[in-house]
């Protein structure tokens, strides 16, 4: 089988490193990510390895189900690359969206020297293959786990419309290091399931800035939850992604007994915070209220003084 | 079963599993002698940063004081918990440590055995039951990705039609009869014969930690393309180096 | 879901040598469109799977425009569609032709 290359439409602009990671697809996001002409892509949509459920709830179907994986090379490296689309069905986990990422990280852990980078984009489990998608989570998040001990980085890259959220979250925390740029999210349940589960005083799920404070990348960013915060770009994304792959040591118990003293230490310090913005003065930042609005560069400078990047303890 | 009576037919020699806030810590024996330290969640308590926490670090103590027996980890835990605060605090970092350290342990050699005797949901099933190498539940044990009237008003379809579709596949309906379908629970345990004879059949021998889920998903005919998926993926990965 | 598959002859063969192009993405009010190049001579399909049932004539006419302007000979394109309207539908079967003209990369 050779390899083939998939075009798609709507190429950036001519500036496409400052092409904006939210606005694209997964696929753009692959090409824009990896050296021009690398990528090859495993089980393409052209296998046409459709999802066997959703004509039961008369769901269209996707080719590619949503999950993007190949390898490519990045900065002349090889690299191992999964990418959720997360305006297919929310970018949710069904059984072959799934399955393609549990065997590309089983492919990383024994191949051992290749690098994997995930990105994420995607609201959890897809209710329509509930069961198939949960479990599909758990495996890819034990595969994730042997891949680390057999010396693998796996970097994940967290900044698309559906934002990272339900299982796809508890994946992000296994990855060795994580990437956010301001547009993402991380939180295991999205605002409307906490507003319908404990009522809008709880949390007013129509409350973008409070949405945004709680789960967006510059608070995740300034409590430790990432390992870099970047801007809204290609290139940005991919400057992160190279260093993110050297950084860190290998898995082991050192590492969680480290994520342990740091999460222990997170509740100590903030516990008892209402709203981020007491974790961030807390945290040391002088104006908290003016943090949402600061521009990237000016907030990245920011944190870099409140909070210095520990990666060994993720 | 009641949560004691479970102990008791688990431990017949004897057990020290303490109930704190719905937090579970202890250890009992083997019938082979062999001691088993026990973790987990109880009384449909939600999992946030705070019992997630304390739970990981039960199961890194567990590692560190050595031996080779078994970790068994009881479940009876709702979702995890839903509130500003969890996520404010970063909830998913809180239950992926404690899944690292589940899986960690079992890949390092203390066989993690999951028993879910009650409920679990979303991501607490995951970083509890999901995360151990075998999964088996008692009669009665009611898990679920999310409850169907939650779905139903996700999808937007009626609880009627979602019933009605559940009746033909069990790819998506809460159940452990449905969620053992798909490959994620080894066995329903029988609540009449001994607890512990069937504790030890399942850790004797048991060298092999591979994950074989969605073969056991294909075998059952509940996740029909899964493992093939994987295993094709894989092979694409691995073959042109 | 319906499935509906229409063949027709081209005026000539598509340009290019690209095996395959994908454009679009299943979401409401769009389509994803597969295009490959494994049909003889001017012979082309469109094979499409839709929830929206009972619009063939809508199909039929639109695929036979499309056809006539952009002459795809050679191709099969393969449609998923998430409830496009006739003119997204046209704009995505021009840009995969477009897309497999292309030069490659």
């Amino acid at each position: 089988m050779s390899a083939v290359q998939i075009a798609s439409v709507n190429t950036p602009s001519s500036e496409p490193d400052r092409a904006s990671w939210y606005e694209a697809s997964a696929r753009q996001r692959i090409r824009s990510l990896l050296d021009a002409g690398s990528f090859e892509e495993f089980i393409g949509p052209e296998q046409r390895e459709l999802s066997p459920h959703l004509g039961i709830f008369n769901l269209p179907a996707q080719f590619d189900d949503g999950m993007i994986v190949g390898r490519g090379r990045l900065r002349g490296e090889p690299v191992f690359i999964a990418a959720q689309e997360g305006r297919f069905m929310g970018g949710a986990f069904g059984e072959v969206h799934g399955a393609k990422l549990t065997g590309l990280v089983r492919a990383a852990r024994d191949a051992t020297s290749i690098p994997l980078l995930i990105l994420f984009d995607t609201g959890g489990v897809r209710l329509q293959e509930a069961n198939a998608g949960e479990v599909a989570i758990a495996e890819i998040m034990r595969a994730i786990i042997e891949a680390r001990l057999a010396g693998v980085k796996v970097v994940g890259l967290i900044g698309g419309r559906a934002g990272c959220y339900g299982g796809g979250s508890l994946i992000a925390g296994c990855c060795s290091a994580l990437a956010i740029s301001e547009h993402g999210r991380l939180s295991v349940s999205g605002p409307e399931v906490i507003e319908t589960n404990r009522g809008v005083e709880e949390f007013d799920s129509k409350d973008r800035a409070l949405v945004w404070r709680t789960m967006g990348g510059k608070h995740r960013r300034l409590i430790g939850a990432v390992d870099a915060f970047v801007d809204d770009t290609m290139s940005a994304f991919r400057d992160a992604a190279v260093r993110l792959i050297e950084s860190g040591p290998r898995f082991g118990a050192d590492v969680l007994d480290a994520e342990q003293a740091r999460l222990e230490d997170r509740l100590a310090r903030f516990g008892t915070c209402a709203d981020a913005l007491d974790v961030w003065t807390s945290a040391g930042v002088d104006a908290a209220a003016a943090v949402p609005a600061l521009p990237s560069e000016e907030f990245i400078a920011l944190a870099d003084k409140v909070r210095s990047i520990r990666h060994d303890a993720r | 079963m009641t949560l004691d009576k479970i102990l008791a037919c688990l431990f017949p020699n004897g057990h020290d599993v303490q109930n704190s806030g719905g937090v579970l810590l202890g250890s009992g024996s083997l019938k082979d002698g062999r001691p088993v330290d026990v973790i987990g969640v109880a009384d449909r308590t939600p999992i946030g940063v705070d019992e997630a926490i304390v739970v990981a670090r039960r199961v890194r103590d567990a590692v560190r004081r050595g031996g080779d027996g078994p970790i068994l980890v009881l479940v009876d835990s709702d979702s995890q918990r839903m509130s500003k605060r969890d996520e404010l605090l970063g909830l998913s970092e809180f239950l992926a440590h404690l899944a690292k350290n589940l899986i960690l342990a079992d890949l390092q050699g203390r066989h993690t055995v999951g028993l879910l005797y009650g409920h679990s949901a979303a991501g607490a099933f995951i970083a509890t039951a999901l995360s151990t190498r075998t999964l088996v539940a008692l009669p009665g044990a009611d898990p679920a990705v999310m409850d169907l009237p939650s779905m139903s008003r996700v999808t937007k379809l009626s609880l009627d039609v979602l019933q009605e579709k559940a009746k033909s596949t069990p790819v998506f309906a809460p159940g452990a009869e449905n969620i053992g379908r798909v490959g994620a629970i080894l066995a329903v345990w029988d609540e009449n014969a001994s607890l512990a004879d069937q504790l030890q059949a399942l850790v004797v021998g048991s060298g092999d930690n591979g994950d074989r889920r969605d073969r056991l998903g294909k075998a059952r005919k509940g996740r029909p393309k899964a493992a093939d998926i994987a295993e094709r993926v894989r092979g694409l990965a691995l073959h042109r180096q | 879901m319906e499935t509906l598959s229409y063949r027709h002859r081209a005026e000539h063969r598509a340009g290019g040598t690209k095996p395959m192009a994908l454009v679009g993405v299943v979401a409401s009010g769009n389509l994803e469109v597969l295009v490959e190049r494994v049909l003889p001579g001017t012979e082309c399909q469109v094979d499409i799977s839709t929830a929206a049932e009972g619009f063939g004539a809508v199909w039929e006419a639109v695929v036979a425009d499309f056809v006539e302007r952009r002459s795809p000979g050679g191709l099969k394109l393969s449609i998923n569609d998430g409830g496009a309207r006739p003119d997204t539908v046209a704009l995505r079967l021009a840009q995969a032709v477009r897309s497999i003209e292309e030069n490659d990369r």
